[in-house]
């Protein structure tokens, strides 16, 4: 009885750690996203029209450096955008574009840009590899 | 192309505010005028001129290093002085005195009496801009933008609230000083629609390479709605009174609606920010800073600065001093996101 228990225990622990265990395990690494020169150079173009770097310190744009949101500088290192969703650049295009959407009570309004000029400005913002 | 996202963030037409300042040719080789037309041909006449000098002294020298003998004699004798020395320089530079006087006295022939007149007052570090009428009354305010009808002279009287700044426009003028205790008058036109970057030119301190503005020359249908709709918004303080009559219509257009832009109101009227901003049509009635009762129309913020949208208000309330490092006003750092995002939807909707 006892000992049953104790097996029953451990095939549970067993499985705990097994699932805890996958669980921690990260997806193997993809090939690293290469944002396309040009995307991003259009990107830096949009960043500037609008003005992000009112806000934001973003390496490349040497002025302004605002300091009202969270500095952009190793952004592409980050796990979640603005602490609540996966970075990816999917999910960055809709953030910069319409943050509010993406995560309720953000700071950071919608701005003006369009569905490309986002997914461009979220190119330039991945093409930032200051590694 | 602004149009379709406009439902995001109300925006203005400011995509591209900035070519303003740049492009090719350079604003100050690009005239849109006749006050600037004249400055841009004596400058090219200088140019050709000193090319042309230039090349003759350095002739000269060659001949005068490695030309033939009979050659380097003649250079060197009396009359080779008498005429490239003296005849030449003086005939030419009476010429070029005379005709670049005759060029731009242009320039400071006074305008004529019935001309429109605004006032642009220098600041450390952005201009306050008042439209006159006929008496010499202010019409309307405005900050950081000078707004023209096309094909007409403007005069523009230029004063300054503390320290010498400049008044440059290149498209459009030469500069003009803005000295305390004084008014200078410049004459400016556009012969065409555009916007035209304009600068403080004189070192004024801190924060003096942020100070700029835009001036907007409309067309004739253009110019007559812009009057309309800013005479429209010389409203009395009505804005959150129960008037019966007219006066509604005229306070129909000051969009003072949604709970959000209500309390930004409020909080606007409450964190000091009325001190020193008028907002036409509300208590606001400081003048130490910009006028805000347009800053929803306009082209940029900060002077000159900034595109403007919610993004960048919310931005330069936030935290101005690390945008314009040393401008007057504090950063608001005390509050909070939603505050922010209250007080910028407000102001948005002064039009």
């Amino acid at each position: 009885m006892t000992g049953g228990r104790h097996r029953s225990y451990r095939a549970a622990a067993a499985l705990l750690c097994l699932a805890l265990g996958l669980a921690g395990c990260k997806q193997p690494p993809g090939p690293r996203y290469i944002p396309d020169a040009e995307d991003a150079a259009r990107g830096r173009a949009a960043i500037e029209r609008v003005g992000c770097a009112a806000c934001h310190e973003i390496p490349g744009i040497d002025w302004p450096e605002g300091r009202t949101g969270p500095s952009l500088v190793g952004f592409d290192d980050i796990g979640l955008i603005a602490g609540a969703v996966p970075n990816t650049p999917e999910n960055l295009a809709r953030f910069v574009r319409n943050a509010p959407a993406v995560k309720p009570g953000s700071t950071m309004p919608a701005m003006p840009l369009t569905q490309e000029e986002a997914r461009d400005v979220a190119a330039y913002l991945y093409g930032l590899d200051d590694e | 192309m602004w149009r379709h996202i406009s439902m995001v963030s109300t925006m203005n037409d400011s995509s591209d505010v900035f070519d303003a300042w740049w492009g090719w040719p350079p604003p100050v080789l690009d005239p849109a005028g006749p006050y600037a037309d004249s400055v841009v041909v004596l400058a090219w006449a200088l140019f050709a001129m000193g090319v042309l000098v230039t090349g003759i002294v350095v002739a000269a020298l060659y001949v005068a290093i490695k030309g033939p003998p009979h050659l380097k004699a003649k250079l060197g004798g009396e009359r080779t002085v008498w005429i490239g020395g003296i005849a030449f320089p003086g005939v030419v530079l009476t010429g070029l005195l005379v005709w670049g006087l005759t060029l731009t006295a242009s320039i400071t022939a006074p305008a004529p009496a019935d001309a429109m007149r605004v006032r642009v007052t220098g600041h450390m570090w952005w201009f306050d801009v008042e439209y006159l009428d006929a008496s010499g009354d202010v019409l309307l305010r405005d900050a950081n933008e000078l707004h023209l009808p096309v094909g007409e002279p403007v005069v523009v009287e230029l004063e300054s609230g503390d320290v010498i700044h400049n008044f440059w426009v290149p498209n459009l003028s030469g500069k003009e000083d803005m000295i305390p205790g004084r008014r200078n008058e410049l004459v400016v036109q556009a012969d065409r629609a555009g916007r035209f970057g304009g600068v403080c030119a004189e070192y004024c301190g801190g924060p003096h390479a942020l100070m700029g503005f835009v001036t907007v020359a409309h067309d004739r249908a253009g110019w007559a709605d812009w009057m309309r709709n800013r005479t429209m918004s010389l409203r009395p303080a009505v804005a959150d009174q129960d008037v019966p009559g007219e006066l509604t219509a005229i306070t129909g257009r000051v969009a003072q609606t949604g709970n959000e832009a209500l309390s930004g109101r409020q909080l606007f009227m409450e964190s000091g920010c009325a001190a020193c901003h008028r907002v036409g049509g509300t208590e606001a009635n400081g003048l130490v800073g910009p006028d805000l009762t347009h800053v929803g129309s306009r082209l940029t913020l900060g002077a000159g600065i900034l595109p403007n949208n919610r993004g960048t208000l919310m931005g330069w309330i936030g935290d101005s001093q690390s945008i314009k490092p040393g401008n007057r006003m504090p950063s608001y750092d005390m509050l909070s996101a939603d505050q922010l995002n209250a007080i910028a939807a407000w102001l948005e909707q002064q039009k």
